[in-house]
């Protein structure tokens, strides 16, 4: 991902509750994601990063329980710059 | 929140500066209207991916010469359809000198030179750009239409007569307007890309093209069984190659999107094309391909919705279209406001020359036209089995099993489809199916 400009705000963009997700059994938004942000955690929840967020929305719309990722866009002007899309 | 400087009210807001937001605001400038486009991103097509070709010709009437002043990357002259296994491939190859010419056919462009160019052209006809701006919902006023959108700027709420949302395919504003379901993963897919860095001569040299012409390659069968595709096309000096991927279908795999791009990249079709090539840039975006039967209502009290943001994107198996559809919807709705103002009545009726203006050209014809074509590419059928049969009868065909003598066509056929486990009564159907849906 080092060949992608990101403009890192500092309030994150994307929330996931996990307390939602440990009841989750498909948890798809781990490897539907195409920049690999969600992390299963051991104890059943998982750990989001929203920095190299490509804003697409894969995961909100895979996401099978209602409520788990809360999903805006960044602050204008930050996130993710594409200069070849 | 503050209202700024209690300033009259735009007759309309366009929130995003993609190809749609910057035709219904160049419209209504050049039609006298003041218009702002909220862009999101720090500049026009910095949040925007697409999968190979701009069909431009939507612009002849709109910007004369297009052709001379647009930031293009190759002129398409060769539009291949390649059919493949994991060690197999046919290819239809068409090639015409005709679209090297002007007004052309197709290009390839970067998003970020084109949509800034584009929306430059609505600048330079009086519409006002605020670059960096988050439309974060919508204004009602007291009777519940829309009246304008808040934005994350301090003091951002800014009041219009008419909003126009083409703020892409997860518009959030046409989700609180209740046009949208909040999420829809069986009418979305997801677009990987790379962008892989060659020189200029090595590109033309291994793609068989003179300097200034491009190619552009669709791709079934290389998806590893999730209902999608694939594609490849040339820019200058770079190679795009990417694959779209259904969501229902990439979740039920449990594959990564890498691996399929990965996958697709080290096909012995491909993989020469992109030797020593480098990684410049990945991306990653939802394209709506429902098609006609998907999209939302285009309009309510107040608000228009066009581009990715309606669902405007055409899926239909060997067309795949998004740009010229997101400029054609946006010329309309820029026009069906402007004609909404003047004759006093923003709501939905009076709003409703937008679909009237899209029925009665290419935007919502194709769509009904090919209304039924996405589901029957998607189908497993063809993505899982056609390719397969597709490739052994074509390789078996020009297999020599001297001494013995050649099978006939038809013996090839049904030898590959037993193999296949493709029912020939469903081959029929499918090919019957094929010539409705497409006529």
């Amino acid at each position: 991902m080092g060949t992608v400009e990101f403009r890192v705000g500092e309030r994150p963009h994307i929330v996931v509750d996990s307390d939602v997700c440990r009841s989750c059994t498909t948890k798809a938004c781990v490897t539907a994601c195409p920049a690999n942000l969600f992390a299963p955690t051991s104890d059943g929840g998982i750990l989001f990063n929203y920095e190299q967020c490509f804003e697409c929305g894969t995961c909100y719309m895979v996401c099978n329980s209602e409520g788990a990722i809360e999903w805006t866009y960044p602050d204008g002007g930050n996130g993710v710059v594409f200069r070849h899309g | 929140m503050t209202q700024p400087q209690a300033a009259e009210p735009w007759d309309v807001v366009v929130v995003g500066a993609g190809p749609a937001g910057s035709a219904a605001a160049l419209t209504l400038a050049r039609r006298g209207h003041s218009v702002l486009m909220v862009e999101r991103g720090p500049f026009p097509g910095s949040k925007n991916v697409y999968g190979g070709v701009v069909y431009a010709r939507v612009l002849d009437d709109v910007i004369p010469n297009w052709w001379e002043q647009v930031p293009v990357q190759r002129w398409v002259v060769r539009r291949s359809t390649m059919v493949m296994t994991g060690s197999q491939a046919v290819s239809v190859d068409v090639r015409t000198q005709a679209w090297g010419h002007p007004p052309y056919n197709g290009m390839t462009v970067y998003r970020a030179d084109f949509d800034a160019w584009f929306a430059g052209h609505a600048v330079a006809a009086g519409a006002k750009l605020a670059t960096s701006t988050v439309a974060t919902g919508l204004l009602r006023d007291r009777s519940g239409r829309v009246a304008g959108v808040r934005t994350d700027r301090v003091g951002g709420d800014l009041e219009a007569r008419v909003v126009i949302a083409c703020d892409g395919v997860n518009s959030f504003l046409a989700k609180e307007a209740g046009l949208l379901p909040e999420a829809d993963a069986a009418h979305h897919t997801l677009g990987v890309k790379e962008v892989l860095a060659l020189p200029a001569d090595v590109i033309e040299d291994r793609f068989g093209l003179m300097p200034g012409e491009g190619l552009d390659i669709e791709v079934m069968g290389c998806t590893r069984g999730i209902p999608g595709g694939g594609f490849i096309y040339t820019n200058r000096d770079t190679v795009s190659i990417g694959v779209v991927l259904s969501l229902e279908g990439l979740t039920r795999s449990g594959l990564r999107p890498e691996e399929v791009i990965a996958d697709f990249k080290s096909h012995p079709s491909v993989a020469p094309w992109l030797r020593g090539a480098t990684l410049k840039e990945y991306s990653a975006h939802l394209i709506p391909e429902g098609g006609y039967d998907a999209m939302p209502d285009l309009a309510t009290d107040g608000l228009l919705v066009a581009g990715d943001a309606a669902g405007m994107t055409l899926a239909a198996g060997v067309w795949l279209e998004g740009v010229n559809f997101a400029i054609g919807a946006g010329l309309a709705a820029g026009r069906a406001a402007s004609e909404a103002i003047a004759a006093g009545d923003v709501s939905v009726s009076g709003l409703s020359g937008y679909r009237r203006h899209i029925e009665s050209n290419f935007v919502l014809k194709d769509h009904k036209r090919y209304r039924e074509v996405p589901k029957l590419v998607l189908s497993d059928r063809m993505q899982r089995q056609y390719n397969h049969l597709i490739c052994d009868v074509a390789e078996q065909m020009f297999t020599v099993t001297n001494p013995v003598p050649k099978a006939g066509l038809l013996r090839l056929l049904n030898r590959s489809a037993r193999r296949n486990h493709v029912r020939l009564r469903d081959l029929v159907r499918d090919g019957i199916e094929t010539v409705r849906v497409f006529r």
